[in-house]
C-alpha cells in the first residue's frame, strides 16, 4: 500500500471524506485549525458543505441539524469549545443522533495553553455534559490511526446511533507521519428515522423530550441498554509484551509513545513490563484489565493531566492498592527516562515490601 | 354536506397544550392552514426548541428536529444545508431567539439561510412562569422585574424585525398581532409569503407574531388581546418591514 506524508489534524479532515461525511461545520482555536482550513478547502472539491460558524454553540447544533436528516457530519474543536458544546452533545445522545466530534485539546482548566495534553479524559469519558449518558470515545496514538479510527468513529457511530468522539493533543494534531489512505467508505447505511419530510411514510421525530413521563423513562432505559451492548463488543486496547509482564504501563494517545520506549529499555534491563493502551476509552476495555489483573503486580497509568484515567484504570483492575500514577497537567510532558525511573522506583518499592 | 371549515391536514388531532386565550394555537393554524394551501406537508420539516411551545411536534403533522434552547436557527442552518429542496422553518418565541439564541438569530440571518422563521413575541418567558423577556416592554410587570422593566438596568426591548430588516440578506421580514380577525388575516398572508420566499428564492424570511400570554400577563384572555392591541402594537409597528433582499452592490458597499 502507497504511503502518504501527512499531519494528524489533516489526517482526520480526509479519513472523514473517505468515511463519506460531506458535512463540517466548525469555528477556529488552536491547536485544530489545520483541520477547520483543511475541510474548507477539500469540502468543496467533494461537493459537500463547509461552514465557518460564528461559534462552537452555533457549529455543533448545525451539526445536529444535518445528523437529524441522517447523513454523515463532523465538527472539531479544542478544550474551551468542547465544554461549549456540551448540552448540545448531551441532546445529541439523547436524540440517538450519529455524528463526529473531534477534540484537539489544549492544556489546563480555563483558556489553557496550547501544549499536548490530556485533561479532558473525564469530560470525554464521562459524557460531559448534564444526564445520564455517555458518547464513543476514541484515542489515536498516531496518524494511520487518526485515519482509522476517524472511519471507525463514523461507523459504530451510525450503527449504535451514539455521538462519537476522537480525542486528540497538540501533538498528534500537528506532527507529520507517513500512513496509509484508508479505501472510501462506499455503502453508508440508510437512516429510517431521519427527518427529511414525510412524504410517502409515516412522519419522524428526531426529538430530545418524549412527551410522557413513561416514555422518558423508557428512553434512558433503551440508552442504558445500548450503552451495555457498546461496552459488551466495542472495547479496544493495543498490548504490547503484556504476554508475561508483572508490570503493566497503561498510557492512551500520544503519550504512550513516550511509554513505548521506556519499556524497551526497561526489557533490556530485565524488568517485565508491558503496555496496555486503551483505544476507546469509552467503553474502557475493562475486560483487558480482568484478563491481566491476576498476573500483573502493579499497574502505572501514565497519563499527560493530573491523574484522570487512573480512576477507570482502579476500577477494572478493582483493586487499589495495585494502580499508581504518574504524570502532570498543564502541559506537563513526561520524557521515557522520566517514565523508566518512575516504573523502577515502583517496582522497587514492590521487592522492598515483599 | 358540504364542509366550509376544517382542521388543516398538516395539523395532528393531538390537542394544544396552551393555557386559555394563548396566541399559539391561532399561530399554529395559521402555519398549519399555509402549508395546506402551499402543498408542502411531506417536504417540511419544523425546528421546535424551548418554552410553551417546545412540545409542537405533536401538533404539526410533518417530520420535527428539535434544537437546544435558542439554537433553532443553527440547527435550522443545518437541516437546510442538508436538504436544499425542503421546506425548513423554526418556530421560536421571544426568550428563545432573541435571549439566549441572539448570536445564532443574527447570523443565520445575515448568512440570508433559505428558512422561514415563525416568532412568537408574547413579551414574555411563558413556560418558566412569567419572568422578563428581551421584548417585555417598559415598565411591563414581570416576574422578576415585580416593578415593571426599567431599561436603566436591563435595558430597552428589543425590536427584533427591525433588527433582522437591517441586515442586507434577509429577505422578507414582517410583523403582526394575533388580536383580531383582521390582523390574524393579515398575519395569514405574511406566513404564506414567509414560506414563499423560502420556496422561490430560497433566502431567509421570518414573521414576528404578537401574541398574548393571559397567565402571564395577569389578565383575563379578553384584557390580554387588549392589552397585546394597545401597548404591543404601540410599541411594535406592524406590517411589512422588508419584502427583499438588499440590493447586492448596496451590500458590497455598505
Amino acid at each position: 500500500m502507497e504511503k502518504t506524508l501527512l499531519k494528524g489534524n489533516e489526517a482526520i479532515g480526509e479519513a472523514a471524506i473517505r468515511a463519506g461525511c460531506h458535512f463540517y461545520f466548525g469555528y477556529p482555536i488552536t491547536p485544530q485549525n489545520e483541520l477547520l482550513e483543511y475541510m474548507a478547502r477539500r469540502l468543496p472539491e467533494v461537493g459537500g458543505v463547509f461552514l465557518q460558524s460564528e461559534s462552537e454553540l452555533a457549529g455543533i447544533n448545525m451539526l445536529l441539524g444535518v445528523a437529524a436528516t441522517g447523513k454523515r457530519v463532523m465538527t472539531s474543536t479544542s478544550s474551551p469549545g468542547m465544554s461549549l458544546m456540551q448540552e448540545t452533545i448531551s441532546y445529541l445522545a439523547s436524540m440517538e443522533l450519529p455524528s463526529l466530534i473531534v477534540n484537539i485539546t489544549r492544556a489546563s482548566p480555563g483558556l489553557g495553553r496550547i501544549p499536548p495534553a490530556q485533561s479532558d479524559y473525564s469530560q470525554a469519558t464521562r459524557g460531559g455534559g448534564h444526564g445520564d449518558y455517555h458518547v464513543l470515545v476514541l484515542a489515536p496514538s498516531n496518524v494511520q490511526e487518526m485515519l482509522d479510527l476517524t472511519m471507525l468513529a463514523f461507523e459504530l457511530s451510525d450503527k449504535y446511533r451514539i455521538p462519537a468522539i476522537l480525542l486528540g493533543d497538540g501533538i498528534s494534531g500537528q506532527m507529520m507521519e507517513s500512513a496509509v489512505l484508508p479505501e472510501p467508505v462506499k455503502d453508508i447505511p440508510e437512516k429510517k428515522w431521519a427527518a427529511t419530510g414525510s412524504q410517502g411514510r409515516e412522519r419522524n421525530l428526531v426529538i430530545s423530550a418524549p412527551f410522557t413521563d413513561e416514555d422518558m423513562i423508557a428512553l434512558n432505559k433503551k440508552l442504558q441498554d445500548k450503552y451495555r451492548l457498546i461496552k459488551e463488543n466495542e472495547q479496544r486496547a493495543e498490548l504490547v509484551k503484556m504476554e508475561d509482564a508483572e508490570y503493566a504501563i497503561v498510557a492512551f494517545g500520544i503519550v504512550s509513545r513516550l511509554v513505548l520506549a521506556s519499556i524497551d529499555s526497561l526489557r533490556e534491563k530485565g524488568y517485565k513490563v508491558g503496555l496496555i493502551r486503551p483505544i476507546t476509552l469509552w467503553p474502557f476495555p475493562v475486560d483487558i484489565f480482568k484478563r491481566h489483573a491476576g498476573r500483573v503486580r502493579k499497574f502505572l497509568s501514565v497519563e499527560m493531566n493530573e491523574g484522570q484515567m487512573v480512576d477507570d484504570v482502579r476500577l477494572a483492575v478493582n483493586d487499589v492498592e495495585k494502580v499508581s500514577f504518574f504524570g502532570g497537567g498543564g502541559g506537563f510532558t513526561p520524557n521515557p527516562y522520566m517514565i523508566e525511573e518512575e516504573v523502577v522506583k515502583l517496582i522497587n518499592n514492590m521487592e522492598g515490601n515483599n | 354536506m358540504k364542509e366550509i371549515f376544517s382542521k388543516p391536514e398538516c395539523l395532528t388531532d393531538n390537542p394544544l397544550q396552551y393555557c386559555p386565550g394563548c396566541s399559539h394555537g391561532i399561530a399554529h393554524r395559521l402555519v398549519g392552514e399555509v402549508m395546506d394551501e402551499l402543498e408542502i406537508m411531506g417536504k417540511s420539516i419544523i425546528v421546535t426548541t424551548i418554552g410553551c411551545s417546545v412540545r409542537c411536534w405533536r401538533n404539526f403533522n410533518i417530520d420535527a428536529v428539535q434544537g437546544p434552547h435558542g439554537r433553532g436557527m443553527a440547527v435550522a442552518t443545518g437541516l437546510k444545508r442538508s436538504l436544499p429542496d425542503r421546506v425548513i422553518f423554526s418556530y421560536q418565541g421571544d426568550g428563545d431567539l432573541a435571549a439566549i439564541g441572539m448570536g445564532e438569530t443574527i447570523h443565520a440571518s445575515n448568512r440570508g439561510e433559505g428558512i422561514t422563521v415563525i416568532f412568537v413575541n408574547n413579551s414574555v418567558f411563558g413556560a418558566t412562569g412569567g419572568q422578563l423577556a428581551p421584548t417585555s416592554l417598559v415598565n411591563q410587570k414581570t416576574s422578576t422585574y415585580p416593578d415593571g422593566r426599567d431599561p436603566d438596568i436591563v435595558g430597552p426591548p428589543i425590536h427584533v424585525a427591525e433588527l433582522l430588516a437591517s441586515l442586507p440578506y434577509t429577505s422578507y421580514i414582517a410583523r403582526e398581532a394575533l388580536t383580531n380577525p383582521r390582523r390574524v388575516l393579515r398575519a395569514k398572508r405574511y406566513i404564506k409569503k414567509a414560506f414563499e420566499v423560502q420556496m422561490h428564492k430560497n433566502e431567509f424570511a421570518l414573521v414576528e407574531l404578537l401574541g398574548a400570554c393571559p397567565p402571564n400577563l395577569k389578565k383575563e384572555p379578553k384584557e390580554a388581546l387588549k392589552w397585546v392591541e394597545e401597548e404591543m402594537v404601540g410599541f411594535y409597528p406592524v406590517g411589512e418591514l422588508k419584502t427583499e433582499k438588499t440590493a447586492e452592490k448596496e451590500t458590497a458597499r455598505s
